[in-house]
């Protein structure tokens, strides 16, 4: 077990093992998405209020599910990166902190294209609306700061530091903002609880979710490798592999 | 323990006093906090009504950019002669120093904040029960602020645009007390009782007094070894 958590550290040793495990993660990644997305978009049967329009949570749905735990994710590389002092595990944040921001805003621009036909509007001030924009900023936050410390290893503690006090807050901001919105804003719009799905929706709904999880796996190693060459590019055996063409 | 109490006493006293002397420092937060309010009559709606719906939430606005916008003090002469420095080699812990260097901070802005509020509140013209109990939301809420706020700080220590960067980042840590702030308003001005949500925000200090110390503690640290 320790012995696979030091290993871990080793920027090299990562390097292997992803190329080994990127081809996996893609193609099931992208045939469970494709199928699960296809399913859901043209097969599945039309819900009986909102009829097709609600066919747009095959994609928002699994968004949504990732833009939250990719957070989370980030938060436990933070508690590596300042206990550990690990290398792998800033080079995770940095490289899945943009991911998860394009995922975000993904969630909430097909919520918007959902809202129009559903509620009338493109946004309203509803409370899982507005706890997404904030963390679609405390991803924007994390990104300028790392951008903004040139040295990389203060850059990456500090990065840390703040998604910790960012993921300390999310259950604050969360509970804050349902408060907030069930304290002025009575039911005007709401969202339609979530139905109790036939299989029909929910099996290509899970297929979407876990084939995202895995394309997200697939793009974190791709931009984990991607960034590992970029800091280790000094090393001997950066040099082999580019000298090999990559084949190493 | 009074080793602790006594360099706390003495970074408390000490920042007070070089305040003191750069009354500049002091007043423009305070200034800032007139301003903004003022903008809301000319820039929305001078009507009695709006005003005296809004307003809470224009105050606790106002308030919270103004203690934004002084946080940039908070390390920055400390950092800029080396005062820092010596504190992080104290003896003493360095969470029980930021803690103290916050606890000064929000004496300096968001006490006079306070004490300026009940002004402000009449001229948008708040009833003496809103002005009351908006006054305690600020005093519960604005050394949330300031605690809040100094983790940005620290993190932000010695970069170049760091003002921008610091509300980026503080801003969405911002927005609970900034709810529970002006829903307790909101609140009062409804007369419904207001006890729970001023105990949830004394929780939210509780919190952050408890937090955010060790916190910029450690960002502290990581911004002096980058310089």
């Amino acid at each position: 077990m320790w012995q696979f958590f030091h290993k871990l550290g080793s920027p090299k040793w990562f390097y292997d093992i992803a190329t080994r495990l990127m081809p996996w993660l893609f193609w099931i990644g992208v045939s469970l998405f494709m199928a699960g997305v296809v399913w859901g978009l043209a097969f599945a049967p039309p819900d009986y209020l909102q009829g097709n329009s609600y066919r747009i949570i095959f994609i928002h749905v699994p968004s949504a599910f990732l833009a939250q735990s990719v957070y989370i994710m980030m938060a436990v590389a933070a508690v590596v990166t300042l206990v550990w002092r690990m290398k792998l595990a800033d080079v995770f944040i940095k490289s899945a902190a943009p991911v998860g921001a394009v995922l975000t805003f993904l969630a909430l621009f097909t919520g918007a294209v959902w809202g129009k036909p559903t509620w009338g509007t493109w946004w309203i001030w509803d409370a899982r609306l507005t706890s997404m924009l904030i963390l679609l900023f405390l991803y924007f936050g994390a990104i300028a700061l790392g951008n903004a410390i040139s040295d990389e290893k203060s850059s990456a503690r500090a990065v840390a530091v703040l998604v910790l006090v960012g993921v300390v807050n999310i259950p604050i901001i969360k509970y804050s903002v349902e408060w907030w919105n069930t304290l002025h804003q009575p039911a005007t719009f709401k969202l339609t609880e979530k139905p109790s799905m036939p299989a029909e929706m929910w099996v290509p709904l899970l297929m979407a979710v876990l084939g995202l999880y895995l394309l997200f796996g697939w793009l974190a190693c791709l931009r984990m490798q991607t960034e590992i060459l970029i800091r280790e590019g000094r090393t001997r055996w950066v040099k082999a592999l580019v000298q090999t063409g990559g084949n190493a | 323990m009074t080793s602790e109490l006594g360099a706390m006493k003495a970074v408390i006293l000490r920042d007070l006093k070089s305040a003191v002397r750069q009354p500049s420092d002091l007043l423009n937060p305070l200034l800032f906090f007139v301003l903004v309010v003022m903008l809301f009559p000319l820039g929305v709606s001078p009507e009695v009504e709006f005003l005296r719906q809004a307003g809470g939430g224009i105050l606790w606005v106002a308030a919270l950019l103004s203690v934004l916008l002084s946080l940039d003090h908070l390390f920055r002469h400390d950092f800029d002669d080396g005062t820092l420095e010596q504190l992080v080699l104290q003896p003493q812990p360095l969470f029980l120093l930021v803690l103290a260097k916050t606890l000064a901070h929000w004496l300096l802005t968001g006490l006079p904040l306070v004490v300026l509020t009940p002004l402000l509140a009449v001229m948008v013209h708040l009833d003496g029960n809103s002005i009351r109990v908006l006054c305690l939301t600020l005093l519960i809420g604005t050394p949330v602020l300031s605690l809040i706020g100094s983790i940005g700080a620290a993190l932000t220590l010695g970069l170049r645009s760091a003002g921008v960067l610091l509300s980026l980042m503080i801003i969405p840590l911002y927005i609970p007390v900034l709810i529970f702030g002006t829903g307790t308003v909101m609140a009062a001005a409804d007369g419904t009782p207001v006890a729970g949500q001023l105990a949830l925000m004394g929780a939210c200090l509780v919190l952050a007094l408890t937090l955010a110390p060790f916190a910029s503690a450690a960002a502290l640290r990581i911004s002096l070894s980058n310089g």
